[in-house]
């Protein structure tokens, strides 16, 4: 585990330290330079680049158009089951949530997965709960075995596998993975998810590693904004990306900067990501990252979608249902957490034509 | 008069290669294609989407016009060989450039596995263009190997930053006897015309055309800078064999009078 070592020593970078030293003159410099160090980032982050906003979004555009062109790609996510064993406080899905749990059978599965084909979809993330119990590999073996001949590219937002296991499944069509780390602040971390095997930070961090040395084509990684200090989180999330790249330059790598949403639940937030700091933030990744897909999910609203769309984001999600089977019958199950964006696919191609950009649907030849 | 330019057994008379991939709609491809006059487009087999006409970029390519695929998303030559087999059966018929990347930021080619490819290929009948970090060796390689043109890039892709390698590219437009076509790092028209003026056969644009505020009018401004680029390399030549001419005479004159 060569890279997540290599990140461990910037879990105790002094960031508060270097941020609060930061001058307009730093932001200028770094606006000017063409390959940026950490401390540029640093520079990006820091409350006072909050100044240099339309620099950075002009700057952001232009490394997008570079390395993407003008196209989006359009994927859905599918949720197999919410049964979890753990106790995430910020989650619907956690353990001690009493409600009526689901898990697809695989003729739902299917209908689902045709659903989904005829809105035009060819991408296809699918999520279930850490509950390896009751969704074993097995199962999303033959969830992936009905669903890959109908999509382009499957990929997992599920519970962290061993390197073994995500090979298995890319034998049955998995390309890529998501994996968040929530937070990088270990206290935070610890308070956050009281019980269940989530609570190993470090089994956690070495996810998408594995998943990279499983020959995964695209990884995207990410911090959840809203748990803890979003300037540490968006520094750390950077870090590791750095590092992951570094050691797996092969893999798609790819970024997504979510921001919590109301879920099941009494959840009080100390921190949240005030919109102007989000966009910041999206842009110093892109500047800094100006070949990393970055990705842009329903929890978003409608109005921020359509700004963020033409300044970075390469990736959005549509039409999302975060409960189990929404796709086949409007059912009464608990969503993991409240979409914001409930526009219908056509509704986002035509935004995304009208801001001068292609949606697509599929960019991707399956190798397996 | 300049004779067209032949690749595999089509002749191409507009020098110019449009890239798709980074367009902001496939609707404008008819548009791209009146201004320029190209006569050939790549496209990603990795965005060919044939569930839908409305989104299979294939059904905006007007006729006549040929597909070139590409194998972007490859990794090896053994991948290379599946997309392109699956590139044809898909109908983009048997052209195809051998794209191997295996590193995300500079998208730099794998010219090792490139070769390997490009022999699978060319013996199972496709016109192979293989894209390549320039390389004399490399490209003598590709001659052997079969390939139909050879793809050499003018700095990585995406970069805007012109003909970096023009000295490499040089050796391969003196040295192989296959067309040269010029890809990636074309960010100006200027820079179209640079690789034209020294003797490049086509050059392949993609993200400057397809970014850029007007891409229909961008794409006319390379076509015109190919044309011009093309005309000053045939003059040019033209000079040089005039003078050769020029010079005979005179020592067939010499050589007679010492009869
Ligand atoms: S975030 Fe994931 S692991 Fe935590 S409770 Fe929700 S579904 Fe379970």
């Amino acid at each position: 585990m060569k890279a997540t070592e290599a990140f461990l020593p910037w879990l105790d970078f002094d960031i508060d330290g270097f941020v609060s030293r930061v001058t307009e003159k730093d932001v200028e410099r770094v606006l000017e330079k063409e390959v940026l160090g950490y401390q540029d980032f640093l520079c990006l982050l820091s409350p006072v680049a909050s100044r240099f906003l339309e620099k950075m979004a002009i700057c952001s555009q232009q490394l997008t158009a570079k390395h993407f062109g003008r196209a989006i790609l359009l994927f859905a996510p599918l949720y197999l089951a919410d049964y979890c064993q753990n106790a995430c406080v910020y989650c619907g899905f956690r353990v001690m949530n009493r409600f009526p749990r689901k898990k697809l059978s695989l003729e739902e599965i299917q209908r689902n997965g045709e659903i989904l084909a005829e809105k035009g979809f060819r991408h296809i993330l699918l999520l279930t709960g850490d509950a390896p119990a009751v969704t074993p590999v097995s199962y999303l073996e033959e969830a992936m075995s009905i669903l890959s001949p109908m999509f382009d590219s499957l990929a997992v937002e599920v519970y962290p596998m061993t390197v073994e296991e995500y090979q298995k499944l890319r034998l049955v069509g998995l390309d890529g993975l998501t994996i968040y780390q929530e937070t990088y602040d270990r206290k935070v971390y610890a308070e956050v998810h009281p019980s269940g095997p989530k609570r190993d930070f470090f089994w956690r961090l070495g996810t998408p590693e594995r998943g990279a040395q499983a020959g995964l084509r695209w990884v995207t990684i990410g911090a959840l904004y809203g748990l803890a200090n979003p300037l540490h989180d968006a520094f750390w999330t950077a870090m590791h990306l750095m590092t992951l790249k570094k050691y797996y330059p092969e893999v798609e790598w790819g970024v997504s900067l979510p921001r919590m949403n109301p879920a099941e639940g009494d959840f009080v937030q100390k921190y949240n990501l005030p919109d102007k700091q989000f966009v910041q933030f999206l842009l110093a990744f892109r500047i800094f990252f100006p070949t990393v897909g970055i990705t842009l999910s329903t929890r978003e609203r409608p109005e921020m979608r359509d700004i963020l769309i033409p300044l970075g984001v390469t990736k959005v999600s549509a039409e999302s249902h975060t409960e189990v089977g929404g796709y086949a019958e409007h059912q009464e199950q608990v969503p993991q957490f409240e979409v914001a964006d409930k526009r219908s696919v056509e509704e986002i191609k035509s935004v995304i034509s009208s801001k001068g950009f292609d949606p697509v649907f599929k960019d991707w030849v399956r190798m397996a | 008069m300049d004779s067209p330019l032949v690749i595999g057994n089509r002749e191409f008379s507009c020098r110019l290669f449009v890239g798709t991939g980074k367009l902001p709609s496939s609707r404008l491809l008819p548009e791209i294609v009146k201004a320029s006059g190209t006569q050939m487009i790549t496209v990603a087999l990795r965005r060919v989407n044939l569930s839908r006409p409305e989104e299979n970029i294939l059904s905006y390519i007007p006729e006549g016009v040929v597909v070139l695929p590409n194998t972007s998303g490859a990794r090896n030559a053994e991948e290379a060989v599946r997309i392109s087999r699956l590139a044809r059966e898909a109908g983009c018929g048997n052209f195809v450039k051998i794209e191997i990347i295996h590193e995300m930021d500079y998208l730099m080619p794998d010219n090792e596995e490139t070769i390997k490819a490009t022999a699978i290929l060319a013996k199972e009948g496709f016109v192979v263009l293989p894209y390549v970090m320039p390389d004399l060796i490399v490209a003598q390689k590709l001659v052997d190997a079969g390939a139909a043109a050879v793809m050499p890039l003018g700095s990585p892709i995406g970069s805007h930053r012109g003909l970096r390698t023009r000295d490499l590219i040089a050796m391969l437009i003196e040295k192989i006897d296959l067309p040269i076509v010029v890809d990636a790092g074309i960010g100006k028209p200027s820079h179209a015309a640079e690789a034209m003026e020294m003797g490049a056969d086509a050059v392949l644009v993609n993200t400057a055309i397809a970014t850029s505020v007007d891409p229909v009018a961008a794409a006319r401004a390379f076509s015109l800078a190919v044309e011009a680029g093309r005309i000053s390399y045939l003059t040019q030549k033209q000079q040089e064999t005039l003078y050769a001419q020029a010079s005979s005479p005179l020592s067939g004159l010499l050589s007679e009078e010492k009869l």
